[in-house]
């Protein structure tokens, strides 16, 4: 008997365990999954409660009913790795002992890593979305603001979901107009890149949508400390932008635990071969998700289609054969804009976002960086697809990898 | 790839003149980028540009402010002051590496 342990239920780790259970004989293998949490949350809901399109019932459910039979769910933390004696160490003392391990920790926001930013203010004045009691707090803090300056922040690259805090400056530019406050609110968009996304297309085409609604994008923001009595940000290079509501995408990190164990760089996300995802240490070890090091976003949809590829590759690994299932970096990510509207950006290592149709050419029926009502319900769509198909590890007819059809590039790119 | 003219020899460079062959640069051709970009080299300069060419070779991508602050060992606000304004890209540019990822 072998055993495969998976440490975290999140998107990646419950598709992991979902698809492993169908392909790995249960006379042969174990597989057990450990996670310290009751409920797994549907993580891009987080955004949609902290601006009130959704309520908390969308957003959980009991992590239990999401494990296939035939895999262990254990609860509890890990406290270590020891990658050269194959074995996991529970805060418990609890050892887990595997032959194969899979990390899917995936990344945490990190508020403690700036100064001064989860001190008195936090929750307070300074707020986040990332995790459940962030965005209800949000939520509550916007549903009784009235007007002032709002700065939204994003503490260094790479963060989980990097449309995000683009979606939350559009979305709250909307809410605020729809509360009829907007001429009210002035607002900022902080981000440590020099301009609204990484990649040149998408980035023109987004700072755009910025500077229409009348929001000011501060780039090259590289932020040392926030100043709690000024209630002020500063970067290193002394460029101070005052706030009364500061909404922060702090420092996005991975475990500890995969730091103290040598396996990963200095945010702690796992060093990865960015084509198959096997640790570059230990060739009994993998990661998957936003759990790793791989230059691409970390995003549910890019969990999906690495996991279209890690089982079979796993599968030529057991059998003593050469991996052949190369990930490129794909990633798909919807972008709500704002009054029932939405993007579609696709893209991988190689290829920015380009504007055109998805997944068909001419047909689409989904139009790439352009703002449509389809891209929204897509993206409200999305949610049921989540638990029924992505989760489980059903079939989706859409490539692991990248596809040029229905894109192009616009002239002088 | 583009490629451009400088100190008589041909160089390899991206579309915003990051050098994409590793072994094209050494020191002079490096003061001579950090002159392009009005950077002007002294001894501090030249330690962290020694460690983005040795952190380069061991990890095959170009190290962030980050990583050169926290194994490099020289602080942010340094780097700020050594490389104004955009250290991350300066740096890269005059260590003759590629331009780091933006990650997405």
């Amino acid at each position: 008997m072998r055993t495969l342990l998976v440490i975290g239920a999140g998107t990646a780790g419950v598709i992991t365990v979902n698809k492993l259970r169908k392909k790995l004989p249960r006379s042969e293998w174990e597989i057990t999954v450990v996670d310290p949490a009751d409920t797994h949350d549907y993580q891009p809901g987080y955004l949609f409660l902290a601006v009130g399109m959704y309520t908390e019932k969308k957003v959980g459910k009991p992590l239990a009913k999401l494990i296939p039979k035939g895999v262990t769910l254990v609860k509890g933390a890990v406290q270590d790795i020891k990658p050269a004696e194959n074995t996991v160490v529970l805060a418990d003392g609890t050892t887990l002992d595997y032959d194969y391990l899979v990390i899917a920790t995936g990344t945490t926001p990190r508020p403690d890593q700036t100064p001064g930013m989860d001190g008195k203010l936090w929750h307070e004045s300074i707020h986040s979305f990332y995790t459940y009691p962030d965005a209800l707090a949000l939520e509550e803090k916007l549903k009784n603001f009235e007007g002032g300056k709002v700065v939204v922040h994003v503490t260094e690259m790479p963060i989980k979901c990097p449309v995000a805090p683009l979606e939350f400056a559009f979305l709250a530019d909307a809410y605020f107009a729809d509360r009829g406050i907007r001429d009210k609110v002035e607002m900022t968009y902080v981000t440590p890149l020099p301009g609204a996304f990484t990649k040149p297309i998408a980035a023109t085409t987004l700072g755009d949508m910025l500077g229409k609604r009348g929001i000011t994008v501060e780039p090259d923001y590289i932020i040392e400390r926030v100043d709690e009595d000024a209630k002020a940000i500063f970067s290193y290079d002394e460029r101070e932008i005052p706030f009364d509501l500061l909404v922060t995408i702090p420092l996005n990190m991975g475990a500890d635990f995969v730091g103290r164990s040598g396996l990963g760089d200095e945010l702690n996300f796992v060093s990865v071969d960015k084509e198959t995802l096997q640790s570059t240490k230990f060739e009994n070890i993998f990661a998957v998700g936003d759990a790793t090091n791989v230059p691409t976003s970390k995003a549910g949809a890019v969990a999906h289609y690495e996991l279209d590829l890690f089982p079979k590759n796993f599968l030529q690994l057991i059998g003593g054969k050469e991996m052949t299932h190369t990930f490129d970096g794909h990633a798909t990510c919807f972008v709500e804009s704002g009054h029932g509207k939405g993007l579609l950006i696709d893209f991988n290592y190689e290829i920015e976002p380009l504007p055109g149709s998805f997944p068909f050419p001419v047909l689409g029926p989904m139009r790439l960086l352009k703002e449509t009502r389809l891209n929204h319900i897509g993206k409200l769509a999305f949610r049921f697809a989540y638990w029924w198909l992505l989760l489980p590890g059903r079939y989706i007819p859409i490539s692991p990898h990248l596809s040029m059809r229905g894109k192009r590039r616009p002239a002088g790119n | 790839m583009p490629t451009q003219d400088m100190l008589g020899r041909e160089i390899h460079v991206d579309d915003e003149g990051f050098l994409t062959e590793y072994d094209e640069w050494d020191e002079k051709l490096g003061a001579e980028l950090a002159k392009n970009i009005g950077v002007e080299m002294t001894d501090e300069h030249w330690k962290v540009i020694a460690f983005l060419r040795k952190d380069y070779e061991s990890e095959g991508t170009t190290a962030t402010t980050r990583r050169v602050n926290s194994i490099g060992g020289f602080p942010v606000k340094l780097q700020f002051e050594l490389f104004p304004q955009k250290p991350a890209k300066k740096m890269a540019y005059i260590a003759g590496l590629p331009k780091p990822a933006g990650c997405v």
